[in-house]
Formats: C-alpha cells, structure tokens, sequence
C-alpha cells in the first residue's frame, strides 16, 4: 500500500512539476519572441522567425504535458477538468467572436486583441475548475 | 446511486486516504463517492469490491 501511494503521488507530484517546467519555458519562449525583436534585434526577420518557431516547439511540447498530466489524474479530477475545458472553450468561441463584432462594427474604442481572449480563456478555466472542485466537495 | 463504502470502510477500520492509496485515487474522490456526489466508473467499483473481497452490487446501489 505504501508502495502504491509512492508510485501514485510520485507520478502526480512529477507530472505537475514537468507541467509547470513547460509552462514556465513556452512564456518565456513567447516574451523572448514577442520582446527579442522590439529590444534586441529590431528588423532582423530570420531571428523572429526563428525564435517564434522555437516558442511555437515548446508550446507543442506544454500541450502534450499536460495531454499526460490530464491523463493521470483519477477519474474525478478529470471530470472536473474537462468540464473547465468545456465551459472555456465555449466562452472563449462565444465572447471572443462577440468581442471581435463589437470591433467590427466600432462600437468599442479600441482593437480586440488575441491576448485578451486568451485572457479570458485562463481566467474562465481557473474559476471553472475551482467550482468543479467545490462542487464535489 | 448509494453506497456502503463508508460502512465498510469503518468495519475494516479504514481511513478515506488510506482507501484512495488502495485503489489509487485522490482522497476527494473517495469523499465524493461517499457522500454520493460522484459515480464511480465500473474499473474503480470493481478495485473497491476487489478490495472488500464483496460483490459490486452489494457495495454499490441503483436507487
């Protein structure tokens, strides 16, 4: 038994841990790419070209670690997640064209920007899965 | 659906964590389950009739 709830809350602690490791790299892979060519490198394409390529890698690489740390969680926890997802999902499509139309039309004063639909995508998750959590309380 | 898990639990003088350790679950889950919050999937009842040495439908109730 003990060798079990080693394995099992190993397995957990490290998946975490390796999430959180290319969450961390794909930012900081992103504000290199995003900031490198407004301070450091201004106007050389090839170098933004490549540093994006790189953020896109590592952003693959976080979107499969957390496939594999979605998968490892029990079957309760991943109710609650997919249903975080589902409800994210649907704002971010809903509120996100919503967002883009009222652009459209000018009827806000400024651009809709992606960041701030992914925004909205990560605070909608959070509140979605602490809910879930809360609600099987 | 209901449940003996908590009687049971309570007769081989188990904690909810050590229950989560046994069939590998969080101890939310095992709360959940209790309080009949969460259905368990067919794979978990059986690692918990396993466990008890009982059949399914004698842990687990339609109601």
């Amino acid at each position: 038994m003990e060798t079990k709830q080693n394995t099992w809350k190993a397995t957990s602690k490290r998946n975490i841990r390796q999430l959180a490791y290319w969450t961390g790299g794909w930012v900081v892979a992103m504000a290199i790419a995003s900031f490198g060519q407004k301070y450091f490198w201004e106007g050389n394409t090839v170098l933004t070209i490549i540093f994006i390529f790189i953020a896109t890698l590592v952003g693959v690489g976080m979107i499969l670690m957390n496939r594999k740390y979605i998968n490892s969680l029990d079957e309760m926890q991943r109710k609650v997640h997919i249903e975080a997802m589902a409800i994210s999902l649907g704002v971010g499509v809903v509120i996100g064209l919503s967002y883009s139309l009222l652009d459209q039309a000018n009827v806000i004063g400024f651009d809709a920007e992606i960041a701030d639909l992914v925004m909205l995508i990560g605070i909608t998750y959070l509140i979605a899965t602490f809910a879930g959590l809360n609600r099987y309380k | 659906m209901k449940n003996r898990i908590k009687v049971l639990r309570a007769e081989h003088n188990m904690t909810q964590a050590e229950l989560a350790v046994a069939v590998e679950v969080s101890r939310q889950t095992i709360n959940a389950i209790e309080t009949g919050k969460f259905d368990p999937s067919l794979p978990l009842a059986f690692k918990i009739s396993k466990l008890f040495d009982l059949p399914i439908e004698t842990i687990f109730i339609d109601e």
